[in-house]
């Protein structure tokens, strides 16, 4: 009966199972390669995308080539500048990155005169400076899951709680206050309290850590799943507060629904006198620099953090609580310590945002955005500042500008009409499944992470933390 | 040091009348055990008698309902591990419990975390060269993944972590289990070695055998309670514990 023999092997193995196994059957075929043969088979893949990319423009076929060559010729860097390479690329992305306000203008990249346009999508100035604040997000939340490998699905709290502290201390929220210091472009008889948004910063990653340590002092104590839907709850409640917070016993604290609107922006005094033109230090690029200054603290804390006492401690208890308590690390301690370190980034992040935009609204704070921030992590790779700045920049610059300028450009080489950033979850949820399949690390994995994807994690809670 | 609080003994660890539970199971039904300065004391007894629950008990994992414990005269009943830890009382876990994912220095490092001179590079570096006499073998592997380990270097460097804490006493959870008999023989001269520096050790065992042989006193777990307690070559000798623990038959 070859017939029921057929239908069998179909039921025991369907067609959506073999293609799902596809990606992994190439993966082990790979894993089986020396590694003179994979160094051959990764040079050919990246040639074979740069092929293809020049089918899309040459400018983003030289850039892509330009990266997948750094790695090859590092390899030759003499042996006593070795220990400069890990510099080197960070120092390429931060050079382009402060220049590119100098090279970007309406419609494209400005070179020698030319402009370059890659697929119809640069990230303007404005999308460049919400890029950064969800950079410093990722990097937040990445201290919370990547380190200490606590599951947040409330991130999104530590992100409301930092714009409404920029909310409450510099705008005319409280008018019946008169409280000014150092705010920039605030007249002194504005009602309400305007401190300057760089204290305020400060300000609220403090007040949002302690918010870090009350909700975790409760919360920390549970594990793997229950903590994860315990987190869920506070960032459903702390939105839900804001949304009722016009009222509280007669007092207005959020302004409920509305939101609090205009806060103010952050200010930088008049540095025109530096270059005498009104054309160099305008505001955009201003915002932009400031955002860049702070990615690059959050950046840096997050590297010293890593390797510091309590960093060691983080990845202890992510690699096995058990031990790390027999090692004598106080797991209740160093797991708020990681709570609180993620949030006051969050919440300086959060204050940074909320002054950008002069307002906030309770709306904006819905689980949608602790699932974006969560998904960037996961994309650029647990545990790697880098990765994780990566994936953060890449999935906010879709979700603020790229989807439909990728999709007007869709539109226009096809004659298509397609409404492409309404498919925005669908396209995030393939992303995400595809880096899940092909490269569950992420796109820059650390090195402790990898091992853990490629050898599973025996992971066998003994005990459960008491008192 | 406090006042209230010495008690002239020359027991280094005193468990008083112990009583722990799991949830509403009473895993320990009143025990009574003694460490005194220098000597390896072993618990020996069949799967579930409660020996690891006693060392749970001791390193704060699982607080006692009801009983004392006593650490050089100073009770830490309901003391939390990392206070108990910087107490002076580290411990190989039993399976060994490593970070896999770290390198073997990493793991030794790991075990200075509570001690107060862990920023002293040359102490540490001390307690690195003592770990890797006692085990060369880690000295050649200590840039290699702890995962990676065979069953027996996993081991020695559950143990040599447990050292770099400087225990003032250690205790071994069931060191010898799942290992080559070549490992469990060089496991216990380890042992050995390492008491006759002046540690003192509390060894939990089922391999009763060697654990006697390398102990000066023995207790005999039963269901949560001490059945028996003697001198270990006395206990060697018991008719019970021969044909019960050492599988001796007449």
């Amino acid at each position: 009966m070859p017939e029921i023999g057929k239908i069998v092997d179909e039921v025991r193995d369907p067609w959506y199972r073999r293609w799902a196994g596809f990606p992994g059957e190439w993966k082990r075929r790979y894993r089986g390669l020396d590694d003179r043969q994979r160094f051959q088979v990764g040079v050919v893949i990246r040639a074979l995308v740069v092929i293809g990319l020049i089918f899309i423009g040459w400018p983003l076929a030289l850039l892509v080539a330009v990266l997948f060559a750094v790695p090859y010729a590092l390899a030759y860097v003499p042996k006593p500048w070795n220990r400069f390479n890990k510099f080197v690329i960070p120092t390429i992305v931060l050079v382009i990155a402060v220049t590119y306000p100098f090279v970007y203008s309406g419609a494209g990249v400005r070179l020698e005169g030319r402009t370059l346009n890659l697929l119809g999508a640069y990230p303007t100035l404005g999308t460049m400076v919400i890029m950064g604040v969800y950079a410093m997000m990722a990097v937040g939340l990445n201290i919370v899951v990547g380190y200490a490998g606590l599951l947040d699905l409330g991130y999104v709290a530590f992100y409301a709680m930092g714009s409404y502290t920029a909310a409450w201390f510099a705008s005319i929220q409280f008018a019946h206050r008169n409280i000014h210091f150092g705010a920039v472009g605030v007249g002194p008889n504005t009602p309400g309290i305007h401190i300057s948004i760089w204290i305020l910063l400060l300000l609220a990653g403090i007040f949002t850590a302690i918010i870090g340590v009350l909700i975790g002092l409760p919360t920390l104590r549970l594990r793997g799943d229950y903590l994860a839907i315990v987190t869920l709850g506070f960032g459903e409640i702390l939105p839900q507060v804001a949304r009722n917070g016009d009222n509280l016993g007669g007092f207005n604290l959020t302004n409920g629904p509305n939101g609090i609107t205009p806060i103010d922006p952050p200010g930088f005094g008049n540095l025109n006198f530096l270059t005498g033109s009104g054309t160099f230090w305008t505001t955009e690029r201003l915002y932009f620099w400031g955002v860049l200054v702070l990615v690059i603290i959050t950046v840096f804390c997050s590297l010293r953090l890593r390797d510091s006492r309590l960093g060691r401690a983080w990845i202890a208890i992510r690699e096995d609580e058990t031990a790390a308590a027999a090692m004598g690390i106080p797991l209740m301690r160093t797991k708020t310590w990681a709570y609180a370190t993620g949030a006051f980034f969050g919440g300086v992040a959060g204050a940074y945002f909320a002054s950008f935009k002069q307002a906030t609204f309770p709306g904006d704070f819905s689980f949608n955005i602790s699932a974006f921030i969560l998904s960037m992590v996961i994309l650029g790779g647990m545990g790697n500042v880098w990765g994780v700045v990566l994936g953060a920049s890449f999935l906010a610059f879709l979700n603020q500008q790229g989807l439909a300028d990728i999709g007007h450009s869709f539109n226009n080489t096809f004659g298509t009409s397609l409404d492409v950033p309404k498919y925005q979850f669908g396209i995030y949820g393939i992303i995400i499944v595809a880096t899940m399949l092909l490269r569950p690390e992420g796109l820059i994995p650390s090195a402790r992470r990898k091992a853990e994807f490629h050898e599973g994690v025996a992971d066998t809670p003994l005990y459960d933390v008491q008192a | 040091m406090s006042a209230a609080a010495a008690v002239p003994s020359d027991n280094i660890l005193e468990l008083e009348n112990v009583q722990t539970f799991y949830g509403s199971i009473e895993a320990l039904k009143g025990i009574s055990i003694e460490v005194k300065h220098g000597e390896v004391v072993t618990l020996i007894g069949a799967n579930g008698a409660g020996k690891s629950t006693t060392l749970r008990s001791i390193n704060g994992l699982n607080h006692p309902r009801r009983g004392r414990i006593r650490f050089q005269g100073r009770d830490i009943t309901h003391a939390s591990p990392h206070d108990i830890v910087e107490r002076g009382i580290a411990q190989s876990p039993e399976g060994r419990r490593l970070f896999p994912r770290m390198t073997v220095l990493e793991n030794l490092i790991m075990g200075t975390f509570q001690r107060k001179d862990r920023n002293n590079k040359k102490a540490v570096n001390e307690d690195l060269d003592r770990v890797y006499s006692l085990f060369p073998r880690l000295s050649e592997r200590k840039q290699q993944k702890a995962g990676t380990l065979s069953g027996g270097e996993q081991q020695m460097v559950a143990i040599g972590r447990a050292l770099m804490a400087h225990p003032k006493l250690l205790l071994l959870d069931e060191p010898s289990m799942g290992l080559a008999p070549i490992f469990v023989d060089r496991i216990f001269e380890i042992i050995r070695e390492i008491n006759s520096q002046g540690t003192p050790i509390l060894l939990v065992e089922q391999n009763a055998l060697m654990a006697l042989d390398v102990a000066s006193r023995g207790y005999v777990l039963e269901t949560g309670r001490v059945a028996l307690a003697d001198d270990a070559k006395k206990l060697k000798e018991n008719e019970d514990v021969k044909k019960t623990y050492l599988g001796v038959a007449d």
